[in-house]
């Protein structure tokens, strides 16, 4: 089951990330990180397939990609 | 050492770079340095060093900038119009923290002005010359010999104080042949440490090292300490020679060729019973001020000679601060001195004359000058700008 | 448990300053990822521009020297020439390789130099406020060319890859961007090549990345990359300007 996960001290909120998603899985954070940014979070993990586009695409290297 | 053997300062001078472990040469062409890169080209590849004709001087001393950051004994040379576009790589180089070796085969000026032998950058050299609160440390030789036996001096201060070094001499040094010798053998720099800051390969675990010159929030900080490092360089490595200076009721100063020729107009003066002495100084940053502020005590009247329109007499009334009158003798743009013109404005220091001695606003006091714009010449009205 | 993608060894754990959105993180990113798996990581020595990437000597893991505004390959070229077993690359935007330093690159190429160049090209000067860059399209608005870019005042936009692939020198020249996913897929292995190349002593090779600025384009992130698309991909098409092997 992959999994990602958010350097919240690192995402600046472009959302590079969720548009990059073919599934769709990421939203924005609800919650504002240190910096003052709504960070991208996982939002429908069970749709992950860990194709890491989402991680292709961050400029700020702040997505870690997982499979358990 | 070697035996002497006669040889043209500019190749004496690019042959003891060599042999002081210079493994990285750019350069481009102008007149009267050539035969530095020339011979560099020749001989630094068999050296097991790089060559590079480079597009232009700002790009050579930036290839400098690269070259001396990974540690290298590393320089270039040029004559003063192609040193003032060197100033950009300059001020990097000091900023960085970078050692180098950068020769300055000066030329008439300003701008374009001539190819022959001159002194007119003296503020440059000694004032840091490009943008920010830097220094350069000068060496200033006077003969084919210290041409050829400076670089590895200049090699050495600029790698213990991790400070560009710049050997100033002229296109007459650069030119004459002269009978020299090397007093040193040659330095192997593979045989020299690493150094713990330089960019390298093989890093074995060693944290990265930066060479930079962007300081943001630290650049007071690290100006400051640098200033330490300048304070340490005035106190200790201000270089001169002396002749003739216990006794003088005329004290000259002059540096580089200038001062062969008050030589001859030290010789001159014993024959006609005049007491006059001589001070050279060899580094010209740090200026020898300490030993030149003692003399000035003993002398009734100091005359620079220089071949630049008043520029090191700047530091001689520095150093001397009132002590005795500071004259100047100058032969800017490419004139040169000899022991006769010289003697001249000696005597003038000692009977209250004027002949043969330089002040700006005397020699402007009957002068008027104005420039106007010509409207019998049709008017700037057809000029409206863009394309 | 398996890693799929995480951030490579070779660049530091220090946050990037770059505003939201924009190109230059991916291109570090994939600068890194290809030392990595190149494992050259401990003979990389870089050179930052003057420019946004100001501070990528922070962000890259190998020794990094900082130089002058344009100066990167002559930096290089002093960098390579003293320690030909290091792989150096020279990091430059749009103002700094293709307007001020326009002599050094070219020259470089001319010598074909065996360094790598990576051109970050987003049209427009991001660290000084937006200015207009050599590559600035015609019409695009900036600080200094508030009516857009006028061909009649300012000239034509210049393209790099295609002017360097005249010279005998430049043995690889490849233009990627990093809108989608897919084309960062393709700039990485141009990235990588680029670097490839280096190892095998091919000569002087640089990778053009047309890139997002958003801040200074004032768009919004999706704006920004079908700025890219639309605008900038028409005058700098992507592909293959040169590809010459070493003999």
């Amino acid at each position: 089951m992959p999994r990602i996960e958010v350097d919240v001290n690192r995402c600046k909120a472009c959302y590079l990330c969720v548009n990059a998603c073919p599934k769709k899985c990421l939203g924005k954070s609800a919650t504002i990180s240190k910096k003052g940014y709504f960070p991208a979070e996982m939002q429908r993990p069970q749709d992950c397939i860990g194709c890491t586009m989402c991680y292709m695409m961050c400029p700020d290297v702040a997505i870690t990609v997982i499979k358990e | 050492m070697t035996e002497k053997t006669l040889r043209k300062g500019n190749e004496a001078l690019a042959e003891g770079a060599i042999r002081a472990g210079a493994r990285f040469f750019a350069g481009y062409p102008i007149t009267p340095q050539n035969e530095v890169p020339e011979y560099m080209s020749a001989y630094m590849a068999d050296a097991g060093g790089a060559f590079v004709q480079a597009e232009s001087e700002v790009a050579a001393i930036n290839m400098v900038y690269g070259a001396a950051a990974t540690g290298t004994r590393s320089m270039t040379s040029s004559s003063s119009p192609g040193i003032s576009l060197k100033q950009e790589g300059i001020t990097y180089l000091a900023s960085a923290d970078l050692p180098c070796l950068i020769v300055n085969v000066m030329r008439g000026g300003p701008g374009l002005g001539s190819i022959s032998g001159a002194q007119g950058d003296y503020f440059q050299a000694t004032r840091g010359g490009g943008n920010g609160d830097y220094r350069v440390l000068v060496l200033a030789p006077n003969s084919v010999e210290e041409l050829g036996n400076f670089p590895k001096l200049g090699f050495e201060l600029a790698e213990k104080y991790r400070i560009p070094c710049m050997i100033l001499a002229d296109g007459i040094l650069g030119q004459m042949m002269e009978s020299m010798s090397f007093n040193f053998d040659p330095v192997d720099p593979n045989q020299l440490g690493k150094m713990q800051w330089a960019v390298d390969i093989e890093k074995n675990g060693r944290p990265k090292n930066k060479v930079f010159s962007y300081k943001g929030d630290n650049l007071i900080a690290d100006v400051v300490e640098r200033a330490k490092r300048y304070g340490l360089i005035e106190k200790t490595e201000a270089r001169y020679e002396e002749r003739n200076t216990e006794d003088c009721d005329v004290l000259l100063v002059a540096y580089g060729l200038s001062s062969r020729a008050c030589l001859e107009a030290v010789n001159k003066a014993q024959e006609e019973g005049l007491k006059v002495g001589l001070f050279r100084p060899i580094t010209l940053w740090p200026f020898p001020s300490k030993r030149l502020a003692e003399l000035a005590q003993k002398t009734k009247a100091i005359l620079t000679v220089e071949q630049s329109l008043g520029q090191l007499v700047q530091d001689v009334k520095l150093a001397v601060n009132g002590k005795t009158p500071v004259y100047l003798n100058a032969y800017p743009a490419g004139g040169q001195p000899d022991g006769e013109s010289i003697l001249t404005a000696v005597r003038s220091c000692l009977n209250g004359g004027k002949e043969g001695l330089f002040d700006l606003q005397a020699h402007a006091a009957d002068f008027a000058y104005e420039c106007k714009r010509d409207a019998s010449l049709g008017m700037q009205g057809d000029c409206k700008g863009g394309k | 448990m398996t890693i799929l993608a995480k951030k490579p060894q070779s660049l530091t754990d220090i946050p990037m300053h770059y505003c939201p959105g924009c190109g230059h993180g991916i291109v570090h990113r994939l600068m890194a990822e290809a030392f990595d798996e190149l494992k050259i990581a401990d003979r990389v020595i870089g050179v930052a521009p003057v420019g946004c990437a100001v501070f990528a000597d922070d962000y890259f893991a190998c020794d990094m020297v900082q130089g002058a505004h344009g100066r990167g390959p002559a930096i290089a070229t002093g960098i390579k020439r003293s320690k030909p077993q290091a792989v150096v690359f020279s990091y430059q935007g749009d103002g700094d390789l293709a307007s001020i330093g326009m002599a050094e690159i070219v020259h470089a190429a001319v010598r074909s130099e065996n360094i790598t160049v990576i051109f970050i090209n987003n049209a427009i000067y991001g660290m000084t406020g937006g200015q207009m860059a050599p590559t600035t399209l015609v019409g695009q608005v900036a600080t200094t060319a508030p009516k857009g870019r006028d061909p009649k005042l300012q000239g034509w936009p210049i393209n790099m890859c295609e002017m360097l692939s005249q010279i005998t020198g430049a043995k690889y020249l490849e233009r990627v961007a990093v809108d989608t996913p897919q084309h960062v897929m393709a700039a990485k292995k141009a990235i990588k090549k680029a670097f490839e190349n280096q190892v095998k002593g091919v000569g002087f090779s640089m990778v053009e990345v047309l890139s997002q600025c958003p801040t200074n384009w004032h768009a919004s992130v999706d704006q920004a990359l079908e700025f890219v698309r639309t605008q900038m991909m028409p005058q700098y098409p992507l592909g293959v300007f040169k590809n010459e092997e070493a003999k």
